[in-house]
């Protein structure tokens, strides 16, 4: 269900992208997700192939590469991979401090589209 | 020619569009309006049953007779939290997200339209009960508060990071149940903490009133700025 509204958005852009570009078909949708992110896999393909039906974006399909969170420290500025199930404090690698950030690992990105 | 036009080739488009831009446009050009009129407007987003529309009320109770406030109830499907709220003295807006789990920019600006023409300093957003989409979605409040609740368990920072690392503060509630649960206050902290340093966490009772004062100077503190 998370994950409607989000395909909702992808299809918008990508058909924005296809209408500009006078694309006949989508064949794929390069997309970079946050590794923080809930949505599964293969719900989004499923609910694409529902809402794309019809459109020139029809059978295209989603590739999805996870971006990986990431802390930086607020002392010394290292950057290091976040752990989420993981236990204990985030403590810097490199100077101990427990100041850290996420810098990465949220959000939606379309990178490019493989058209026809 | 030898160009064969009958066969297609693939081609690539370079899109480099992150997918909520135009909902973050929207977020912020409301943020900048309410701020404009001096209003100051808070996002509270749970699970289902953790206590958003009790802390509401609890809130409107404690904070009504010195400042102007103002609801705006988001909910799948159902009329009941606005009721409560309005019989709690305050002017609310039900928002019905039409089978929408999350609330966004556009929807809270309707939201706003039928609160326009009361002069308020604060309104409350209560998001839909949920802790996954609302976290991704930007609603033009100027700070994110969440509520967790003891039965919930202190595990969910594990489970929805997202959540826990884009709220300002953070409400604790029915603190009253910690002595029957293994809840354990300390280790949900650290596992906030180390998402997001800067949150403030108030552990609070709606039930009992515990805490609440809390909670009230909190958000008279950052209403104020």
């Amino acid at each position: 269900m998370h994950e409607l509204p989000v395909i909702e958005k992808i299809l918008q852009v990508v058909l924005a992208h296809a209408l500009k570009n006078r694309v006949k078909r989508v064949m794929k949708i390069h997309l970079e997700v946050g590794e923080l992110s809930d949505l599964e896999e293969q719900w989004m393909q499923h609910y694409f192939d529902h809402l794309s039906k019809g459109s020139r974006a029809e059978k295209a399909k989603l590739v999805i590469e996870k971006i990986p969170a990431r802390l930086q420290c607020t002392q010394c500025g290292e950057i290091f991979p976040f752990v989420a199930a993981a236990e204990g404090s985030n403590v810097c690698p490199a100077c101990a401090a427990k100041d850290c950030r996420l810098i990465a690992g949220q959000g939606y990105f379309i990178k490019n589209l493989e058209v026809l | 020619m030898k160009h064969d036009n009958s066969v297609d080739e693939i081609r690539l488009i370079e899109v480099k569009e992150e997918i909520f831009a135009d909902n973050r446009k929207v977020a912020d050009g409301l943020r900048e309006t309410l701020k404009q009129q001096k209003t100051f407007m808070l996002n509270l987003m749970a699970s289902p049953g953790a206590g958003k529309t009790s802390l509401i009320v609890k809130t409107i109770a404690g904070l009504a007779d010195d400042i102007r406030l103002g609801v705006i109830e988001a909910d799948i499907d159902s009329m009941v939290d606005a009721e409560t709220v309005v019989k709690a003295g305050v002017p609310a807006v039900q928002l019905r997200t039409g089978g929408f789990c999350h609330v966004d920019a556009s929807m809270v600006a309707k939201g706003l339209e039928g609160l326009a023409e009361k002069e308020l300093d604060l309104i409350i957003l209560e998001n839909v009960g949920n802790l996954v989409c609302p976290a991704e979605f930007d609603t033009g409040a100027h700070k994110n508060a969440m509520i967790l609740s003891v039965p919930e368990g202190d595990d969910k920072p594990l489970k929805y990071p997202l959540m826990f690392s884009i709220c300002d503060v953070l409400i604790v509630n029915k603190i009253d149940y910690m002595d029957f649960s293994d809840f354990d206050l300390e280790k949900m902290r650290e596992r906030v903490l180390r998402l997001n340093p800067d949150i403030k966490i108030i552990p609070v009772s709606c039930r009992t009133g515990e805490g609440i004062e809390n909670w009230l100077e909190w958000l008279r503190m950052v209403s104020r700025q």
